[in-house]
């Protein structure tokens, strides 16, 4: 059936092993659905992919249920394992996939600077405002007022846009979208994977267990929310879309002109 | 080229009853049913397979790989 992606053939080709871990109604399956749909629209061999995670609920997006190499690393360092894996074969494509305590809250500095060198790598932050694997902590990505397990009046601080400072510091791509919008994700995972530099995709997604209970929302209302309220030509965090699509010089390449220039 | 669908299948070892795929599906194919699986939960079931176009966005949708649409 030439050019249909049916979840027997996604199960078979791509997942080791099912019922996932996540809660009923988790955006985290929904982002993996994508991702598996992503690689198989741009038939990328599986061996010529390595995907790299952290820690928290998102980083068993792709460990272990995906049927690609991959790497389940410390708190906040995927980026920083990526960037070896890449340095050593940057033929390599290169799936970070990790959440937003883990990219911004302990492994701020990796992101921005990986922004920064524009090495190419594709990451994808589930973002779903709080630390859910913990207990749904308070994270740099909760939004002012709301209320957490370690909030429970309210959160006194303001939260991080994450795709807008991705991209002032210096991304080659940068987009931003909600478990709602799965098709234009598909879409813009593909192009993140093509993009020669680095690229970042923030996915707004639901967390039913914590962000939903403490918001007294349901997945469903929660997808809804996204729905109703997030617009290519809203302001702030309700902003989705691209934010960022240059070319510009990526990171191993540079070292490989420098390798060249200093040998001759 | 139009597909006709033949079955939807729900497996019942992988569904976590989010209700996600009744959600979103255009043609209100599926519904709340009052079966439970292993897990305790309840899983959809078809109410009017007629209906279906083999949109898909069920398949798409479920974050559990639990949604076959057969034609
Ligand atoms: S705690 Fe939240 S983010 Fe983690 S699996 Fe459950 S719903 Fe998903
Ligand atoms: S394929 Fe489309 S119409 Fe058919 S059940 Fe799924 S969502 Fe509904
Ligand atoms: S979306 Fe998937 S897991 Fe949720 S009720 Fe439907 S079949 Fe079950």
């Amino acid at each position: 059936m030439s050019g249909i992606i049916t979840t027997e053939y996604i199960r078979e080709k791509y997942l080791r092993r099912l019922p996932t871990a996540f809660c009923p109604g988790c955006g985290d399956g929904q982002i993996l659905g994508a991702l598996i749909r992503a690689i198989e629209q741009l038939n990328i061999p599986k061996n010529e992919i390595v995907t790299v995670s952290g820690i928290g609920c998102s980083a068993w997006i792709p460990s272990p249920y995906l049927r690609i190499d991959s790497l389940h690393t410390t708190h906040g360092r995927p980026i920083a394992f990526a960037t070896g894996v890449k340095a050593a074969n940057p033929k390599l494509k290169v799936i970070v996939v990790t959440g937003d305590g883990d990219a911004v809250g302990i492994g701020g500095n990796h992101l921005l600077h990986a922004a920064r060198t524009n090495i190419g790598l594709t990451v994808i932050m589930v973002n779903n405002a709080v630390y859910a694997m913990t207990g749904g902590q308070v994270a740099p990505t909760t939004p002012h007022e709301a209320k957490t397990s370690t909030t429970p009046y309210g959160n006194p601080a303001f939260n991080l846009n994450v795709s807008e400072v991705v991209a002032a510091a210096g991304a080659s791509y940068v987009a931003r979208w909600t478990t709602w919008h799965i098709n234009r994700l598909i879409e813009s995972i593909k192009k993140a994977m093509n993009k020669k530099g680095f690229s970042f995709i923030e996915v707004i997604s639901q967390c039913p267990t914590y962000g939903g209970r403490l918001l007294n929302m349901d997945h469903i209302e929660m997808l809804h929310y996204f729905r109703d309220n997030f617009r290519e030509n809203a302001d702030g965090m309700f902003r989705i879309g691209e934010f960022v699509d240059v070319e510009k010089p990526e990171l191993t390449d540079e070292l490989e002109k420098l390798i060249m220039k200093v040998k001759s | 080229m139009p597909f006709t669908v033949k079955d939807i299948m729900i497996k019942k070892d992988l569904c976590k009853g989010c209700g996600i795929c009744i959600d979103v599906c255009p043609r209100n194919v599926l519904t709340g049913s009052d079966e439970i699986n292993e897990y305790g939960l309840y899983y959809p079931m078809v109410s009017d397979l007629k209906r279906c176009i083999v949109c898909r966005l069920c398949e798409l949708y479920c974050p559990d790989f639990a949604v076959e649409v057969h034609v």
